[in-house]
């Protein structure tokens, strides 16, 4: 493997070799072309996209729902529709938001951060995309026709089993859950094989950006969390249909135990969606203070201690269930624990930041705001975390508030910023810094006005879920109040992704490194041509772009060939040259099988047999997928 | 309890002091129905109370160092910080603080909840709540475990005696939840929780159900009324008498227009041949203060309204319409209110 890597070559800027590379790489045009795209800048960019059409809806049901709730006893909603409204806002955001928005960034920055043209299995992330699409499109196709799920994001039994929810909305509800969990196991492989086998010779794991560091942990957390919830959604399908009782006491089932399921996924959840956003905070403040992130191995390690943590903590949404003190107080302790990896990143930042001259950008407001917002929601976190005081505010408006403080504050805001760091380099333009600043302050101000006085409906008394509340129970003007800043909250949120859209046209162009970054992504053309990277880089610092300075003195790998995909593999830990891996090409047999795949799942809520069906076609489909091209042949 | 109102109304002025209509919210402090975690009448809820403050000030405190600490390094140097000084700031902010903040929280949190889940004393009195959709059924228990009463959505207790409930559920799960008096318990079908606290104020403290349930887990309220000891003891010798009869022509009027309606397949009259369980115990219905799980005062107006059509105050609830004339509708109220 030493002919592979030659720290000594020559940029050769031979325009056939580079015509060669990239018609190599080209995605097929035209409509049906479109759906046989594989390469992760393609597919990276639709689920950032696909995300916030998802973040838009979810947002259109929360201002509803803030509607409903703007006066007591309102006549505007009534219960069936105010459940199916917050049953979905929060399915949205969790499922359908926030992790394929994270999982989109991964999948779009991870292969350009770490110097190869594409990640391991292209095919299966067009499939994973095509997944996710589907369960999306679905389950707003149940909302519209007014079967949506009604039980909750958490569908605790036994109101969800079939006694208490007969309809098909909350069939709807566990076969989409557990469709569109192998789109995020799908993103989650991927991204270990990637980042593990894949970087640039020379990134040894103590070199590797600390965002593709946070996509690991995510996707290590993705792989344990995610199968709980889909033997959860099975089991309660499996209840739903055949009447296996798992869930049903009178059948020697246990409700509880739905819960556990449900929580030793939906804890590490939270963190799966806020990982991804410390590696965006580190990210964006090395590049504006323009210093290393403070202790870069303490940061890993509390990445690593945060994922870790996070799969000792699902107790604490079962507090008042009546388990055992002794057994809760352990959760107590861990769940306050989480504080100090927490606390540690925290500090390194501001380490980073203090006596920093900060260059002015929109990326850095937002992640200011991630400061103020998500230490209060981190603060809260600890206080629910004791078992008494739990007790009192548990399910109640207080949690709302502390909730949204933590995924607001730890996943959007950054996901924001990440938007506005990263648009130059897909689309090629600057996004509006006027806008930019008009909508983070509408954020900011909205939101702060309308989370911080559900802490007080909750002390108050207020349960969450309740699609009304009577007169005298004096929580209307709060309500009102809260009701106006969600608008001014929403306004805020809508400014951006109007500035990303007008700014495919109107932005100023941006160059190739726009805010002079230090890592690889910024080394290609924005937006990035289909193979990435002209020549892949060799890397021996944590900042290449910053420490090598001048482009010609790169080194680069020489000798892949242009005229198929070849990609580099590497060692693990020291990312020596291993192999040289040939992807497969565009094709149609991503959408098939996820087409096969959606329609077993969406049959089986109307006939069971009709999942049979569905299995024998994703067979048909895999066969087709995997049917070998010999490319030896070609030689 | 001056002081914590006090404490409240400053808590809400810093949160929402760029509210103009604060002022309002915290005008209506004094009204009728009560139902906060801030305004605490037994030993629990007040030991959750002052954790509360407790952590409220500590981390508030916490928070104003951090962003502080952010600002002031942004605003005041100019220099980067030597790896020492850095070594030091995240050591002393990042784990030292968090990790004696956790141990002040779990000490606490751990004393406050051991003696909250001690063992309710012996005298206790024992009263068994079933959460149903979407109403509560009351049963109060012998020492030996029998029901010497049974009422729904309104609970009387002694004051400064101690309570303890036994919590379960017969379709899905409820929680049961007091603020004043304690936090809340889950009703889990299949299984019976226990909780217990002392009332130490004479009052009407609302509860709710606190686990989404349904359609009507909004409108799925309680009253637990407070009253001294021998008021108690009435109040519970009557609950346990079987329904008083008519006493006039209007009530025996409604007493026919209550059996020839089959009101009697879900409500149960004890004393009466009315037996059904699956909607409230109506023995003492017009003891009671409010109808429909708290939702609307006991009156005659709302009795009829509700009678006449209950989906339009509580969508969804399993109680049915009644096509009744409006005499029948006058009798049959005038007979439910007779109830005492």
């Amino acid at each position: 493997m030493a002919a592979l890597m030659n720290n000594t070559a020559v940029y050769d800027h031979h325009a056939d070799a580079t015509d060669q590379l990239r018609e190599t790489w080209r995605s097929p045009t035209g409509l049906l072309g479109w759906f046989k795209h594989v390469n992760h800048t393609k597919i990276g960019v639709r689920f950032i996209i696909t995300s916030l059409v998802f973040f838009v809806l979810g947002g259109i049901l929360a201002l509803l729902m803030r509607l409903q709730l703007v006066a007591p006893e309102n006549t505007l909603m009534g219960p069936e529709l105010y459940n199916q409204l917050f049953t979905m806002h929060g399915t949205t955001m969790m499922f359908f938001f926030a992790v394929p928005a994270m999982e989109g960034l991964g999948i779009y920055l991870v292969p350009l951060m770490i110097g190869t043209r594409d990640m391991c299995f292209p095919r299966l992330n067009a499939f994973g995309y095509y997944v996710y699409l589907f369960a999306g499109i679905t389950l707003y196709v149940s909302l519209f026709a007014g079967l949506a799920p009604d039980a909750g994001w958490f569908s605790y039994v036994p109101l969800a089993n079939i006694e208490y929810s007969p309809g098909l909305g909350v069939s709807f509800w566990t076969t989409m859950i557990t469709f569109i969990e192998i789109s995020a196991l799908t993103a989650a492989v991927e991204l270990i094989v990637t980042i593990l086998k894949q970087r640039a010779p020379g990134m040894s794991l103590n070199k590797m950006p600390l965002f593709v560091w946070s996509m690991l942990v995510m996707s290590f957390m993705i792989i344990f969390a995610m199968p709980t919830v889909m033997a959860g959604s099975v089991l309660l399908a499996l209840d739903r249909t055949f009447d296996m009782q798992f869930f049903v006491p009178a059948g020697g089932g246990d409700v509880l135990l739905w819960q556990h399921l449900f929580w030793f996924f939906g804890h590490p959840e939270v963190y799966i969606i806020a990982v991804p956003a410390l590696g965006i905070i580190s990210t964006v403040i090395s590049c504006f203070t323009q210093r290393d992130i403070f202790a870069y191995t303490a940061m890993v390690l509390s990445l690593v201690a945060i994922g870790f943590v996070s799969f000792g903590l699902w107790v604490h949404h079962m507090f008042t269930t009546g388990l055992p003190q002794l057994g809760l107080s352990f959760f107590t302790a861990a769940s306050a624990m989480i504080a100090i990896p927490s606390g540690v990143q925290i500090f390194c930042w501001i380490a980073t930041l203090w006596g920093a001259k900060i260059r002015p950008g929109v990326p850095m407001l937002f992640i200011f705001g991630f400061f103020v917002v998500f230490v209060i929601g981190g603060l809260t976190g600890v206080m629910v975390a004791s078992v008494p005081f739990d007790m009192q505010v548990h399910d109640t408006y207080f949690v709302v508030a502390h909730l949204h403080y933590v995924l607001i504050g730890g996943a959007v805001l950054p996901f924001f910023a990440a938007l506005y760091f990263w648009y130059p380099k897909v689309v090629g333009k600057q996004m509006s810094e006027g806008i930019g600043k008009w909508s983070f302050w509408l954020i900011m101000i909205g939101l702060n006005l309308t989370f911080m006085p559900m802490h007080l409906l909750g002390l108050q008394g207020m349960p969450r879920r309740v699609y009304t509340y009577l007169q005298e129970m004096g929580w209307g003007d709060l309500n009102l109040f809260v009701s106006i800043s969600a608008l001014i909250m929403g306004l805020g949120f809508m400014l951006t992704i109007y500035n990303a859209v007008v700014s495919r046209k109107r932005g100023q162009p941006a160059g190739s490194n726009p805010w002079r970054a230090a890592t690889l992504e910024w080394a290609t053309a924005s937006p990035p041509e289909s193979f990435n990277h002209r020549h892949l880089p060799v890397v021996s610092t944590l900042n290449p772009l910053r420490d090598f300075d001048d482009k010609a003195s790169r080194p680069c790998v020489a000798g892949l060939r242009a005229d198929r995909r070849e990609v580099l593999i590497t060692t693990v830990v020291d990312a020596r040259p291993e192999a040289v891996c040939l992807l497969p090409t565009p094709t149609l047999w991503p959408l098939l099988t996820a087409l096969s795949v959606g329609f077993g799942f969406l049959g089986f809520m109307f006939k069971p047999i009709l999942f049979v069906v569905g299995f024998f076609l994703t067979f048909a489909c895999i066969v087709g997928w995997l049917w070998p091209h010999k490319p030896w042949l070609n030689e | 309890m001056v002081s914590s109102r006090l404490k409240i109304t400053l808590f809400g002025y810093t949160l929402t002091s760029l509210s103009l209509l604060n002022g309002k919210a915290y005008a209506s402090q004094s009204k009728p129905l009560r139902q906060s975690a801030l305004d605490s009448v037994s030993a629990q809820s007040q030991g959750i109370e002052t954790l509360w403050w407790w952590m409220f000030y500590g981390f508030g405190a916490v928070f104003l160092l951090t962003i502080g600490l952010l600002f002031f390094g942004l605003w005041h140097h100019r220099r980067q910080l030597s790896t020492k000084a850095s070594f030091f700031l995240v050591t002393a902010a990042g784990v030292v603080i968090p990790l004696l903040t956790v141990i002040a929280l779990v000490g606490g949190s751990l004393t406050l909840g051991h003696s909250i889940a001690a063992k309710p004393p012996a005298d206790a009195l024992t009263i068994k709540i079933v959460g149903r959709m979407w109403w509560w059924e009351v049963h109060y228990l012998h020492e030996d475990g029998s029901v010497a009463a049974t009422t729904a959505n309104e609970m009387y207790i002694p004051v400064g005696q101690p309570v303890k409930l036994l919590l379960t559920s017969r379709e899905v799960i409820h929680s049961f939840w007091v603020p004043q008096l304690h936090g809340k318990t889950d009703m889990l079908p299949g299984r019976t929780n226990a909780t217990w606290f002392t009332a130490e104020e004479t009052g009407v403290y609302r509860g709710q159900c606190a686990e989404f349930c349904g359609s009507q887990h909004a409108l799925m309220m309680f009253t637990v009324r407070a009253v001294p000891p021998d008021k108690f003891r009435t109040w519970l010798a009557t609950q346990q008498q079987s329904a008083r009869l008519p006493t006039n022509a209007q009530e025996r009027r409604g007493q026919r227009v209550f059996m020839e309606n089959d009101c009697g397949q879900c409500h149960r009259l004890r004393g009466a041949s009315a037996s059904g369980t699956l909607g409230p115990d109506l023995t003492h219905f017009g003891s009671r203060s409010t109808l429909a799980a708290g939702v609307r005062p006991n009156n005659t107006g709302h009795l009829a309204g509700w009678i006449a059509d209950p989906q339009k105050i509580k969508p969804g609830n399993k109680m049915p319409a009644t096509l009744l004339t409006p005499q029948q509708l006058l009798d049959l109220v005038a007979y439910l209110q007779n109830l005492k």
